[in-house]
């Protein structure tokens, strides 16, 4: 046994900060000072924790150090793990002293950790320690002492909804599966996120992967599936290589194979790897891409519950609702109802960036407002700014500004101001921010990402772009915001699939609530500030 | 693995290494390490609770350590903080007393009076 663990953040942010560096430094001090029998370094996923550099965290202490540079290392040793004294120089700064007391940060008080109650905690490349924490205990249960019928009816009355934009039912969505006959089902999770801004995925599958591979493998258990596939963006390469990592793992353990539990149940992972097309996350377009076609948006119906992947039943599930399933299972529908909303139970996992002092990974019950997020949890805006809008969701997310702030957020309310939950990227957008500028910035990258199947996204995301250059060069008038609005309405109604129907959805947000910009935008040519969103 | 009581095997297993990431002890053990503690003995005596409290397969309890306590004659000195967040300090504890303090004070709830330095 060791008595005093350091968990030390390794994400694609703090490695870029020298993590690995820092971490070897720990280990070689720490045999130096002959503890190596007292104390273990264990690497884990994102603390939640951004632009803070390296960050560590002592227990049992509890104690957060950020910023930690390579000549810190030796006093951290000697002073904390030698003579138990914390550095107080290099301790997590934005807690207040009245709260250190009980050694936990308020931006962890308002959160609720569901989806990553083990990220940060758990060396995510043991599976004894997911293991530890109650790991495949719902698959184990659900195989020795439950029918596929009674999973698929826990998830059903969970009322558990996707985590992955739409925010469908997810026991719906199985149910649909369960019901067809095939000889080969299938199980895809979804993890391309595209979304600028979104980086919640990765952090789960990097924090935890095997909270993701045990959903599937209780997915697959519900439809009667005995393959799964993890669509993985090509760029995360570290989701990719924990993943794999995982999978083995659970092969090696027989927790995925033939016969899993004695059941007679056998199930699969493998990893797919994209390419980075924003379009392939959408799971038409992503079947096509894992049957090596181009990737490009199926016609619906039939949806792939009944005809997906080769034709074959097929559900597609995001990240991080793969990673509450185990929990539903667990603890019960009755459990996960009681957090969030009647219409929005649960949590949901945001990255919270833009102009905010705290960025990072939270997740949040849902009925939370804007104001607790913004002002509590992400520390306010930076350089005393106000709060001009937010973007919840990434690039497709609907725009809400400050008589929002204490709307509790839930898809029924949102749905109420046209806007929705999203994908899981909260952007926040400070008054120094030109609107228009802001929009253009959007509609580049959706003029980028349109496959091109259909006229009026390949068309109109181009027009766009247009008409907002028109403006923003000082070229434009009030008639091209009415054009403006008009194109957009039109892909809103007209486009074959979600990317093309949602690129407008923050153009029209913005021209709701900050016409005026655009109007100011087309009558003069004035002094801006540069966005980069 | 195959079968639940397989998968509880590891469990607990791996539960007992990561017992010291967990903040909801029951007991919290202190090892007073400054330069007068460790001169008078305080390593072997840490050395003696973690080796009692693994092979006891204790996992409600954290072992931490602290600097001097002012009291440098008394050392080594262990503090127990217990559950109801009092504090039994113990005085002049050797490694036998060390393995003791484990298999009484935190395995049976039972205060070893005789070597109790202050009480608080
Ligand atoms: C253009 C486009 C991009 C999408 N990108 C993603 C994505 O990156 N990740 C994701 O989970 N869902 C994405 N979706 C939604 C998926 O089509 C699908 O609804 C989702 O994976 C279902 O998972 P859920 O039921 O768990 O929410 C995208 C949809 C569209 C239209």
């Amino acid at each position: 046994m060791h008595r005093i663990h350091v968990i030390i953040a390794m994400d694609p942010h703090t490695i870029a900060q020298g993590a690995r560096s820092i971490k070897d430094a720990l280990v070689k001090n720490i045999d130096l000072a002959g503890l190596n029998q007292d104390v273990r370094v264990v690497e884990t996923g994102s603390l939640g924790i951004y632009n803070k550099g390296v960050v560590l965290v002592v227990f049992p202490d509890g104690i957060y150090y950020t910023g930690v540079k390579l000549e810190d290392v030796s006093e951290i040793v000697s002073e904390h793990l030698v003579k138990g004294r914390v550095v107080t120089r290099l301790r997590y700064s934005e807690i207040p002293e009245e709260s250190r007391a009980e050694e936990k940060a308020p931006r962890f008080g308002k959160q609720v950790r569901v989806v990553l109650k083990n990220a940060g905690m758990i060396d995510p490349e043991s599976i004894e320690e997911y293991i530890a924490q109650d790991g495949y205990e719902a698959f184990g249960k659900a195989l020795t002492e439950l029918t596929p019928k009674d999973v698929l009816k826990i998830v059903t009355d969970s009322g558990m909804l996707g985590r992955g934009g739409a925010f469908f039912p997810t026991g719906m969505k199985w149910g649909f599966a369960a019901r067809e006959k095939s000889d080969e089902k299938y199980i895809i999770c979804n993890a391309d996120e595209g979304e600028p801004g979104t980086f919640k995925d990765r952090l789960i599958l990097e924090g935890d992967p095997h909270a993701v591979l045990e959903g599937m493998c209780l997915a697959g258990y519900a439809i009667g599936a005995h393959m799964g596939y993890v669509y993985i963006r090509g760029e995360y390469h570290m989701s990719i290589a924990r993943v794999r990592r995982a999978i083995e793992q659970a092969k090696k353990q027989g927790l995925l194979g033939k016969n899993i539990f004695g059941s007679g149940f056998d199930f699969d992972i493998q990893v797919r790897e994209g390419a980075g097309a924003y379009i392939c996350g959408e799971e038409t377009a992503l079947i096509e891409s894992i049957e090596g076609k181009r990737g490009e948006p199926r016609d619906k119906p039939p949806f792939p519950p009944s005809v997906g992947l080769w034709g074959k039943p097929t559900i597609v599930n995001n990240v991080e609702t793969l990673a509450t399933v185990p929990q539903i299972l667990l603890k019960g529908g009755d459990w996960y109802k009681s957090l969030g909303t009647e219409s929005t139970p649960g949590t949901k996992v945001f990255t919270l960036v833009g102009n905010i002092n705290n960025p990072g990974l939270i997740e949040v019950p849902l009925g939370i407002t804007l104001r607790e997020i913004i002002y509590d949890i992400g520390q306010g805006i930076p350089n005393g700014r106000g709060f001009k809008l937010a973007q919840l969701g990434g690039t497709t997310g609907g725009i809400l500004t400050s008589e929002h702030l204490d709307l509790p957020l839930d898809i029924i309310n949102l749905r109420s101001v046209e806007a929705g939950l999203g994908s899981g990227a909260m952007l926040v957008v400070d008054d120094t921010h030109n609107v228009v500028e802001l929009v253009q910035n959007f509609a580049e990258f959706f003029n980028h990402e349109s496959c091109g199947k259909c006229t009026l996204c390949r068309e109109g995301t181009g027009r766009l772009v247009e008409l907002l250059h028109k403006l923003t060069s000082g070229c434009g008038s009030e008639k091209d915001i009415d054009l403006i609005e008009r194109l957009a309405g039109h892909m809103m109604k007209s486009a074959f699939c979600g990317l093309g129907q949602a690129a407008p959805v923050p153009i029209l947000g913005c021209l709701r609530y900050f016409r005026d910009d655009f109007i100011a935008m087309a009558q003069q040519n004035q002094q801006r500030v540069p966005v980069s969103a | 693995m195959k079968t639940l009581a397989d998968l509880r095997a590891i469990k607990e297993k791996a539960k007992l290494e990561m017992a010291t990431r967990e903040q909801t002890a029951k007991y919290r053990l202190v090892v007073a390490m400054g330069t007068c503690g460790i001169a008078a003995g305080a390593r072997s005596v840490m050395t003696a609770i973690i080796d009692e409290i693994s092979k006891r397969g204790i996992s409600d309890t954290v072992v931490t350590q602290t600097g001097c306590l002012g009291y440098c004659d008394q050392e080594p000195l262990v503090q127990v903080m217990q559950p109801d967040k009092t504090v039994i300090t113990y005085g002049k504890i050797t490694p036998e007393l060390a393995r003791r303090i484990v298999a009484e004070h935190i395995g049976r709830d039972q205060v070893i009076s005789d070597h109790v330095f202050m009480q608080s």
